[in-house]
């Protein structure tokens, strides 16, 4: 049956050098969306793999961080946290930004990872950063779980104002893919990249709202600090879920822009370099 | 399926390297920026892989794919397979392809052998339900059933590449593309791999095979062509294709100079030939790997008095030198001889050399004082198979297997039972 479709003449394949402007390629990569859930279920079904206490090392760190924040930044340091119990402000913040560390990590580094596949087979290579993002959401999923609970131990009550929860989650994936596809696609050439993530995101983390509230930052130049859209998306599922200091509409309006524009510059980028990959790897 | 002056350039060393660091390539940008040159000229360090290579395949045609090691069989492969991209040129397929450089591609080594062939497939192009259908069919071809829930981490290789196969085997492709090595482990399988290909020919789908088997390609094949540097050399009838590879100058047992004219060599020494013989003295180009080999040089002797000596160099095909000999016969060695026409013959033993192809050099020499009469490089060569018969330095090894020389050696093993209670 398949044949008999790819027989037609429209579907001819012609191998030739591209230049210029490269496009996406919606159809290939829609066609290929099969493979996506393959490569990131082979990635949850590997990852844990002979270690012990499995998937639980997913919560380690969200909880451990929350811990050791809540000692030095409210016990100690008495960061305000606009009024919510800091242990539930700062894990509120730590989840999606794990989130999106997480991703931006595996993203960057999944291109050179999955090097055997690229210079051995083709396939829409878009396809891997992309899975190497949306997979940090089974983790998400299960700090979700405990954030519930925490919520449930402080007695808070989500609002109406849950409904944008997504978007935001959203967002924050879409952050961590937009920057990846230009650091994945540079690794590839470039393993200095791989170096200067870690430290990227370490210093990422400290100019996004996670230990302190935003409201800490000067009304003044808080448009400038939209230019980080984590700032935006942190506010953003603070706001959602613990319904106190709605975030800063402008703040947010900028982070969307800018992560709209990286991640179209992103994919322009990715598909004019991918030609290389399997050379250069 | 048209290919048209399909083209490949590789940048080699230095430039490569001077890009390679991202401060490297930085400091070249900011130079230019500043308008001064960025260092010296860049030296051309270009390598054409590939060069204007066209061909054309009909539907259901199986299509053979010749050339040495290094003559751009594998960058074809790649680039219609779509794993890289060529420089120059282009080819237009019609049909879903398949392309594949190597078996279990996309295994990982913690997943079952269940969850792999899934996983393969679907990076080769294949739907779920396609998979599922065909799921009992591929475990069946790979004989590894018991086995298909173990991790392929506990696969023998045998076993791993043997799944590999068959995932992509089952593909249903209508242009096929294989590289010989796929057709792997045993003997055996080996012949099942090359009987499921010539299947798949036969059912009005495209094959294109690249191969070093040359009976493989001319049983196969309709058609064929050279490769040799990146280039076309010939192209045609796989049959024709085949002897002039075999033939012309790339790997022959014999090599005879009947005219003493042209025979290397000088006034008092000549090389009148050189062949490549089996165990029983028939010439031959294919060798037991278990059997002895003769190689022999026929030289005529015009001056009396030379002190010659005959030497051998063996390289394998990958042009490492695999070892030198000279003669060693004590009834000649350090000793003037008469006029006259000598055949001197190295015997090498069996289960010495490596599998593949040997090329031998021919010279003769004196050695005392050093004067050479003549060496011709890559004057004969001789492929040497493992019939898997498992008696060999191979034993029941399937795969590949390094090393220049394959001597099957004399092993003892002690054993010391422990002590109770000590």
């Amino acid at each position: 049956m398949e044949s008999a479709v790819a027989q037609d003449d429209s579907c001819a394949l012609v191998i030739e050098p591209r230049t210029g402007y490269v496009h996406v390629g919606w159809r290939e990569l829609w066609a290929a969306r099969e493979l996506f859930y393959f490569l990131a279920w082979r990635d949850l079904k590997t990852r844990y793999a002979q270690t012990a206490i499995g998937a639980s090392w997913a919560l380690m760190q969200p909880l451990l961080s929350t811990l050791i924040f809540t000692l030095v930044f409210s016990y100690l340091a008495k960061v305000p946290s606009d009024g919510l119990p800091y242990p539930l402000f700062a894990f509120a913040a730590i989840l999606p930004w794990s989130l999106f560390a997480r991703s931006l990590e595996r993203s960057t580094l999944s291109v050179v990872t999955e090097g055997g596949l690229i210079k051995k087979v083709y396939f829409p290579r878009l396809i891997i950063p992309i899975s190497a993002t949306f997979i940090n959401l089974v983790d998400f999923a299960v700090g979700f779980l405990i954030l519930i609970g925490m919520m449930i131990w402080y007695h808070v009550v989500p609002q109406w104002t849950v409904v944008f929860l997504p978007l935001f989650v959203a967002v924050a994936l879409l952050t961590a893919l937009s920057v990846s596809l230009w650091l994945s696609a540079l690794n590839v050439k470039y393993r200095d990249v791989a170096s200067i993530v870690p430290l990227m995101t370490q210093l990422w983390m400290f100019a996004s709202p996670v230990l302190y509230p935003a409201s800490l930052v000067p009304e003044s130049i808080r448009w400038l600090y939209g230019l980080n859209p984590m700032a935006g998306v942190i506010e953003g599922f603070r706001w959602a879920l613990l319904s106190k200091a709605p975030p800063d509409w402008s703040m947010v309006g900028v982070s969307l822009g800018v992560v709209a524009s990286l991640l179209i510059g992103g994919v322009m980028f990715f598909r004019r370099v991918e030609r290389t990959f399997a050379d250069v790897i | 399926m048209t290919v048209e002056g399909l083209s490949k350039q590789y940048r080699l060393g230095t430039s490569q390297a001077q890009d390679g660091s991202l401060a490297g390539a930085l400091a070249r940008r900011m130079r230019q920026l500043v308008g001064r040159r960025a260092g010296p000229p860049p030296v051309d360090d270009s390598l054409w892989a590939l060069r204007d290579v066209s061909f054309e395949i009909q539907k259901g045609e199986v299509f053979g794919v010749i050339g040495t090691n290094g003559s751009g069989k594998s960058t074809l492969l790649k680039i219609l397979s779509r794993v890289t991209e060529p420089t120059k040129g282009r080819a237009v397929i019609n049909g879903r392809f398949c392309g594949l450089l190597e078996v279990g591609t996309g295994f990982h080594p913690e997943l079952t052998g269940r969850d792999n062939v899934f996983m393969s497939g679907a990076i080769l192009g294949m739907k779920r339900e396609e998979i599922a259908r065909k799921f009992d069919e591929i475990v069946a071809f790979a004989e590894v059933e018991p086995f298909i829930d173990t991790p392929v981490k506990h696969y023998s290789s045998g076993m791993y590449v043997r799944l590999g196969f068959s995932v992509l085997a089952h593909m249903d492709p209508d242009i096929l593309i294989v590289d010989e090595v796929l057709a792997v482990g045993d003997v055996r399988f080996q012949k099942k791999c090359m009987g499921k290909m010539e299947d798949v020919g036969q059912h009005g789908r495209t094959v294109i095979l690249v191969s070093h088997d040359m009976p493989a390609i001319t049983r196969m094949c309709s058609r064929a062509i050279l490769l040799n540097k990146g280039q076309v050399v010939e192209a045609g009838p796989a049959h024709d294709v085949v002897n002039h590879y075999l033939h012309a100058g790339h790997i022959q047992p014999c090599a005879e100079w009947p005219d003493p004219a042209s025979a290397p060599g000088n006034d008092s020494v000549r090389m009148r030939a050189v062949r490549v013989k089996s165990e029983t003295g028939q010439v031959t180009d294919v060798i037991d790997i278990r059997k002895p080999v003769r190689v022999e040089i026929e030289y005529d002797i015009l001056e009396p008095g030379q002190m010659v000596v005959a030497q051998f160099g063996f390289n394998t095909e990958e042009d490492v030198i695999a070892f030198i000999a000279n003669d060693r016969d004590p009834v000649w060695y350090r000793r003037p001889r008469p006029v006259g026409r000598y055949i001197s013959t190295a015997w090498i033993p069996g289960n010495f050399l490596s599998e593949g192809t040997m090329i031998v050099g021919g010279g003769l020499f004196s050695e005392d004082p050093w004067n050479e009469y003549c060496d011709v490089p890559r004057v004969v060569g001789f492929r040497v198979v493992d019939p898997g018969t498992g008696d060999t330095a191979r034993g029941d090894v399937t795969g590949r297997w390094e090393g220049a020389v394959r001597p099957l050696l004399r092993w003892t093993t002690e054993c010391n039972p422990f002590q109770q209670g000590g």
